[in-house]
Formats: structure tokens, C-alpha cells, sequence
């Protein structure tokens, strides 16, 4: 992997499909990185290896992604480029996914948030008029499988477990609830992919996410939040405090030395 | 919080046909858990395609105290290996 140092040329527009790939692809990143922090901190050796197996399926989706959406904006960069070489403004990752991870519970609600969202998401891009993204979907969604039975897994056992395990995760979803608007509001850049047939409609899949989260959170005795109107807008560049502090560790390599290869 | 889960010991057959083989132990909640961490801890190189968990405390194990009881007597029973018998050459795989 070497990042170079290409620069985007100005004036430059990348098109709706490169845009919802570099968010796709951003999201598993940012989200592959968050889980990475755990490596070595994990309550169990157990768990430190799980949640860095699902890291590295992330990343691994990461690169698929990202490299396909630097060959369509046809600046000659690649997924180091993107990944290591942009500022937070030019990262379209969903704004759950760069949350910190807090404690074990903490992570686990984000997690099984998101699994949830991209398991709705890649099943029904398997089926897009874009083969190649149907191809990456097709494997991801065998790994999403996993992560999904790894968080609900927990979050069942944490919010059905004792009274201090339940609040732990009960809190963080509470707070965590309002990132979820983001994950189902289209904007003109997801309407035009769906009108394409490369990627399908946001709104059609909010019902069996919700379905699906419904059924862990009664499994898990835990309470749905109400629904927060206020939308941010990370996958428009728009971030929390957060991403900034992250992408500066995972980008501290590449911006001290530049084409850093090992 | 790992000090607090049981045992289990993990069994992993490698390929369709193969028997399952000890590879390891780890610790979890429960049997459901051990299989995942299983998963998760010895089979991330393509090592396997299905798993075994039994709690450690389940195993009944000879006491390595009896060794020369249980083992020894069987050192001097040569003619229990077969290989007195001379062999066709025709008989390529035995």
C-alpha cells in the first residue's frame, strides 16, 4: 500500500456514483478504524480478536469501495490516497460510524446500528445495476451476517443481563439515536444512484431495519428511543467534533511520511 | 472478566471427511458464546469448517499418575502391530 501524494485537481466534480461509493466506503472505514482502537483494550482476549476480525472485514470493504470510487472520479487517486491523504470535510462516512467507542456496551449499540443498516444495504445492492458493486455487496454481506450476529448477540446479552449491564447499554442508545435519522434520509445524491438502479431506495429499507432492531431491542429488554427530527449530515462532509481527532492517528503516518510503504 | 466465564475446549475440523482435532481452549459465557469465539480466535486463517465446544470441566482425563499402569503394559506387545506380515508388492497403499 503507498498513498503518493496526488491532489485533487480544482474544480473537479465527482459524480453521485462516485459520491455514495466514497460513503459506503467511508463508513466501513471510519467504522473499521473505531473498532481497531479496541486491539488490546478488549475486556477479553476473546473479544479483543473479535472485534478486530470484524475491523479488518471493514477495511478490507474499505478498500473495494474506495478504490472503485478513485477510479471513477479519475483523479489517479487510489484508496490510500483517499483514505489517508483527505481531510474530515471530504469524508461522506455516516456520522454514527465516527462516534467514540465509549465502553464495551458503547461500541456494541453503534455496532449493532450499523450492522443492521448494512446488512439492508448490501443485500439489496447485490441485486444493483452496477456489477462491480454488486460483487463488492455480495461478499460483504456474508461478513455483515457475522458482525450482526456478533453485536445483537451482545446487546442482548448486556441489556438482559444485570441491572449495571442494561443501563450500560440502555444510556449510549439513547444517545447514539439520534445519528439514525441520517441513515434513511436521501439526499439528491442517493436519489439519483436509486434512480439508476445502482443503489436502492433509502426509504424502502428503513421498514426491515427498524423491523429488525425492534426485535433485538425487545430481546434485549431495552427501550427504542424516540425519534430525533434533528438530521446531521456527516455523508455531506458535515462531521462531529470527532472525526478530526481520529483521522489524525490514522492519517499520523502517511502525513509524516509521505509514500510510507512496509 | 474472561477470569469469570468457564473453560471450553475447542475441536475444529479442518476439511469435509477430517475428524475433528483439539486445537486450543478459551474462555465464554456459555456454550453459544465459546462457539463464536471459536470463530473468532481459531479460524481466521481458513482453518476450518466446523467447530466443537465442550466445557473443560466436562472432560474425563486419565491421571497421569496411572501412566506406567495404563500405558506401560502395552510396550513390550510388539506382536499387536502388524507388522509381521510380508506385504505384496502389488499392495501400494497400506
Amino acid at each position: 500500500m503507498s498513498a503518493g501524494s496526488q491532489s485533487i485537481r480544482p474544480g473537479s466534480v465527482q459524480s453521485a456514483h462516485c459520491r455514495y461509493l466514497l460513503r459506503l466506503g467511508d463508513t466501513s472505514l471510519v467504522l473499521g478504524q473505531r473498532l481497531a482502537e479496541w486491539v488490546g483494550h478488549s475486556p477479553a482476549l476473546e473479544e479483543d480478536l473479535g472485534l478486530a476480525n470484524l475491523s479488518l472485514d471493514l477495511i478490507g470493504q474499505a478498500r473495494l469501495l474506495l478504490s472503485y470510487a478513485g477510479e471513477l472520479e479519475g483523479q489517479g487517486r487510489g484508496e490510500d490516497a483517499l483514505a489517508f491523504l483527505r481531510d474530515a470535510p471530504a469524508f461522506l462516512n455516516l456520522t454514527l460510524a465516527e462516534q467514540p467507542n465509549g465502553d464495551f456496551g458503547r461500541t456494541i449499540v453503534r455496532q449493532c446500528l450499523l450492522d443492521a443498516w448494512q446488512l439492508e444495504v448490501y443485500a439489496a445492492l447485490a441485486d444493483s445495476t452496477d456489477a462491480r458493486l454488486a460483487s463488492i455487496a455480495a461478499k460483504a454481506i456474508k461478513e455483515t451476517r457475522y458482525h450482526w450476529r456478533f453485536s445483537s448477540g451482545w446487546l442482548v446479552r448486556l441489556g438482559d443481563g444485570t441491572e449495571e449491564s442494561h443501563r450500560r447499554v440502555q444510556e449510549p442508545l439513547n444517545e447514539l439515536w439520534r445519528f439514525t435519522t441520517e441513515l434513511f434520509a436521501a439526499d439528491e445524491v442517493e436519489d439519483e444512484v436509486a434512480a439508476a438502479g445502482i443503489a436502492p431506495r433509502l426509504t424502502e429499507l428503513q421498514p426491515r431495519w427498524s423491523a429488525r432492531i425492534d426485535e433485538v431491542l425487545q430481546e434485549a429488554t431495552l427501550v427504542r428511543p424516540a425519534a430525533i427530527p434533528y438530521q446531521w449530515h456527516g455523508k455531506r462532509g458535515v462531521h462531529t467534533e470527532h472525526l478530526g481527532h481520529m483521522l489524525a492517528e490514522m492519517q499520523h503516518l502517511q502525513r509524516t511520511y509521505p509514500g510510507a510503504q512496509w | 472478566m474472561s477470569n469469570d466465564w468457564p473453560l471450553y475446549e475447542v475441536f475444529i475440523r479442518s476439511r469435509s471427511g477430517l475428524e475433528h482435532r483439539h486445537v486450543g481452549s478459551l474462555h465464554a459465557a456459555d456454550a453459544a458464546m465459546a462457539v463464536e469465539h471459536a470463530r473468532d480466535v481459531y479460524t481466521r486463517r481458513q482453518e476450518g469448517v466446523s467447530i466443537w465446544v465442550v466445557r473443560s470441566s466436562d472432560i474425563v482425563a486419565s491421571d497421569p499418575n496411572d501412566a506406567d499402569a495404563l500405558f506401560e503394559p502395552a510396550r513390550d506387545k510388539v506382536y499387536r502391530h502388524p507388522t509381521f506380515y510380508a506385504i505384496p508388492d502389488e499392495v501400494k497403499n497400506l
